[in-house]
């Protein structure tokens, strides 16, 4: 039988990782395709603790721990180490939570993306400062409950577009994933190594802990983040071409990825119109850019 | 091979020796000569380097930090609020073991907005455990760099090479250029043990709770005490070679003094003018520059200044509710002595105010006619 998911693992068991947790899934795959041949830095995030505590680690590539807002820069420099040592074809991976990308390390990843540094960044979005005990960041949707936007007076403004960010740099590759479809997110990985230049994954990344779900309901999660089209899958090469990987032409409701979540329990049903509608919203506009003239539907029950 | 050139280029030279593989930067005045010089140098080729143009002076030494972590010797430079940015990742680079060298070029903080030279910007670093070296002179500058390069990777910690904003970062002097040969061989290439490679993964820097912390901490405190003796040893071998001695201080006409002054870059060069005007007159005064600042010369300035009469100390700094800060750095190191002798902690040149021979003489023989230091700072030349 042919694998469709490569054999060697280079994430060990013992981390320290919650339950179900999606982030470590996605390093377990990213790194599956990277190989060894890579080195990663990780800024202040939940893999800053899940590696494990010194003098323990739980990847079998090097691993630089730094500031919250260098995991870009870090990158940079790494990888003109590597390039005037003459190590070219070692990958370098920054790997970052959403606070630490869409937040405080936007400043780095902007400059590494100008200047289009040979970097792969991979970002794994589970939408709020989780390992500081989920306080919401410009990733966390409009809705979420966490624990600085309080159910009273819960997140009204909605997650930045960082995959839009991103295309204004006109960078060679940029593209979203799930941890349910871990053959296209390993595709994409294997794509952003092929490519020179900056390199952006975005991953969407359950956390039972921070949005109150089931710790066994994470990949069904990161399935219906897709299905809704609460959390597209596609790509955008040079900032221009997009392609829409899993199109989908007859949504499920919104409200069945939001209603297995606590951190949306508190939401009456003219907000989930409300986030229904601007999820079809931005799907139909990424339809169009990526060429496609029809438009979702959402299937009634 | 000599050549007149600015302080500012000599940084840039010294890094070019140096061979630097990696540098970034990201531009403030005064520093900008250093950083255009050196992308002149790498465009043309004289120099095989990486220079990673980064958007903020945080993101330069953080990229520093990365590209050393793997093994490349590297560069940057900057100066006042850039070195402020720096300041967490400077003590990053310390944590991780970073032998970074670092020009800063000392500017007074804002606001007000200004560009003009005082040493509150790099003494604001004095906890983070890199390694200060304050320059008088181009060709010290120069000389530093490379120096900083062979003491900062035995000991793996990052060095900050001073020098004053315009009084001597666009001062141009004469520079002896040492032969690069000499150079490659008092200076081997940077191999550490421990790097960030794929044939041999190892994680820096996880997470450490409070069985593991202190014993880091201390031996960060270990190797920047080791450094002492290295960059006695170095300067001594520099010495040897290129024909230009350095250590943690300067000794200038201190054998029979009864006045010591205490100072440091451009003002104690200022100061050997003062003191051998005064020797002129007869007065039994010599000048003690403090080259080092971390680690402190501690055992220098008791064996030097125990005994003596009287102390004056220059500080173009202040640390806000306490006074001038080498003044505070001399006393803590005579404490606990016998026969410490009094001393006079001036604070002056604030903000780029000049400092002459005139100032420095003022200085001298207020001290000489003082019984005792009426106050922890006396202001020289405030206008209030």
């Amino acid at each position: 039988m042919k694998l469709s998911i490569p054999e060697q693992e280079l994430v060990m068991s013992g981390h320290l990782a919650c339950q179900g947790c999606g982030a470590t899934l996605c390093m377990r795959y990213a790194l599956k395709e990277l190989g060894q041949n890579t080195i990663l830095d990780i800024p202040a995030c939940c893999w800053s603790v899940i590696d494990g505590p010194f003098p323990h680690t739980s990847v079998k590539v090097p691993l630089f721990h730094t500031a919250f807002e260098t995991a870009a820069c870090v990158a940079s420099g790494i990888r003109a180490g590597l390039d005037i040592l003459g190590r070219k074809e070692t990958n370098v991976v920054a790997w970052a939570g959403d606070g630490g990308t869409f937040d405080i390390g936007i400043q780095a990843l902007s400059g590494a993306a100008e200047r289009n540094d040979n970097i792969i960044y991979i970002c794994y979005d589970n939408e709020a400062y989780m390992n500081t005990g989920i306080q919401r960041s410009s990733a966390t949707p409009y809705g979420a409950w966490t624990t600085t936007t309080p159910v009273k007076h819960f997140k009204k403004m909605p997650k930045k577009d960082m995959m839009g960010i991103m295309a204004a740099h006109r960078i060679p590759y940029a593209a979203t994933a799930s941890v349910a479809y871990p053959e296209d997110f390993i595709r994409k990985v294997k794509k952003a190594k092929e490519l020179k230049g900056t390199k952006f994954l975005h991953i969407i990344s359950p956390c039972p802990a921070g949005w109150k779900s089931l710790p066994e309901e994470t990949i069904k999660l990161a399935k219906l983040a897709v299905s809704t089209c609460y959390f597209p899958i596609y790509e955008i090469e040079n900032g221009e071409k997009y392609t829409v990987n899993k199109v989908i032409k007859n949504a499920r409701p919104v409200k069945e990825f939001l209603s297995r979540q606590g951190r949306f329990r508190h939401l009456r049903e003219e907000d989930i119109a409300k986030i229904q509608e601007n999820v079809i919203g931005f799907y139909n506009e990424l339809l169009k850019k990526a060429g496609i003239e029809e438009e979702v539907s959402v299937k009634t029950e | 091979m000599k050549q007149v050139i600015m302080g500012n280029h000599a940084l840039s030279y010294g890094a070019m020796i140096s061979r630097v593989q990696v540098i970034a930067a990201y531009p403030i005045t005064p520093q900008t000569k250093v950083v255009e010089l050196l992308s002149e140098i790498c465009a043309d080729g004289r120099l095989d380097a990486e220079f990673i143009k980064v958007e903020s002076e945080h993101s330069a030494l953080a990229a520093c930090c990365g590209a050393s972590a793997v093994g490349a010797r590297t560069f940057t430079a900057t100066s006042a609020q850039g070195l402020a940015l720096m300041h967490e990742m400077i003590h990053w680079a310390v944590g991780a073991r970073l032998p970074i060298v670092l020009g800063n070029i000392n500017r007074a903080m804002g606001p007000p907005w200004t560009i003009w030279t005082d040493q509150n910007d790099s003494l604001s670093e004095r906890d983070t455990g890199c390694l200060q070296f304050y320059a008088q002179s181009n060709q010290e500058v120069l000389d530093t760099v490379v120096q900083a390069y062979k003491v900062s990777e035995q000991v793996l910690l990052p060095s900050m090479v001073v020098l004053d904003a315009f009084t001597l970062s666009h001062t141009s002097e004469v520079v002896d250029f040492p032969d690069q040969k000499l150079v490659d061989e008092y200076l081997p290439p940077f191999n550490p043990k421990y790097k960030l490679d794929p044939k041999e993964p190892h994680t820096f820097g996880g997470l450490t709770g409070p069985d593991g912390y202190f014993e880091l901490r201390y031996k960060i405190e270990e190797a920047i005490q080791d450094a002492k003796g290295l960059i006695k040893e170095t300067g001594k071998e520099f010495g040897e070679v290129f024909g230009r001695e350095y250590g943690m201080v300067e000794k200038y006409r201190m054998d029979d003094a009864d006045l010591v002054l205490v100072a440091s870059s451009t003002i104690a060069s200022t100061a050997h003018v003062a003191i051998d005007e005064l020797r002129e007159e007869g007065k039994k005064v010599g000048l003690l520059r403090v080259r080092v600042f971390r680690p402190f010369p501690s055992e220098e300035i008791r064996e030097l200044l125990l005994g003596r009469k009287k102390i004056a100390i220059i500080d173009r700094n202040i640390s806000f509710g306490h006074g001038g800060i080498f003044a505070q750095e001399v006393k803590s190191a005579l404490f606990n002595c016998k026969d410490s002798p009094l001393l006079w902690g001036y604070v002056t040149g604030i903000g780029g105010r000049d400092v002459t021979v005139e100032d420095i003489k003022e200085i001298i023989n207020d001290t000489m006619q003082s019984d005792k230091p009426e106050k922890d700072i006396l202001w020289k030349g405030v206008r209030v």
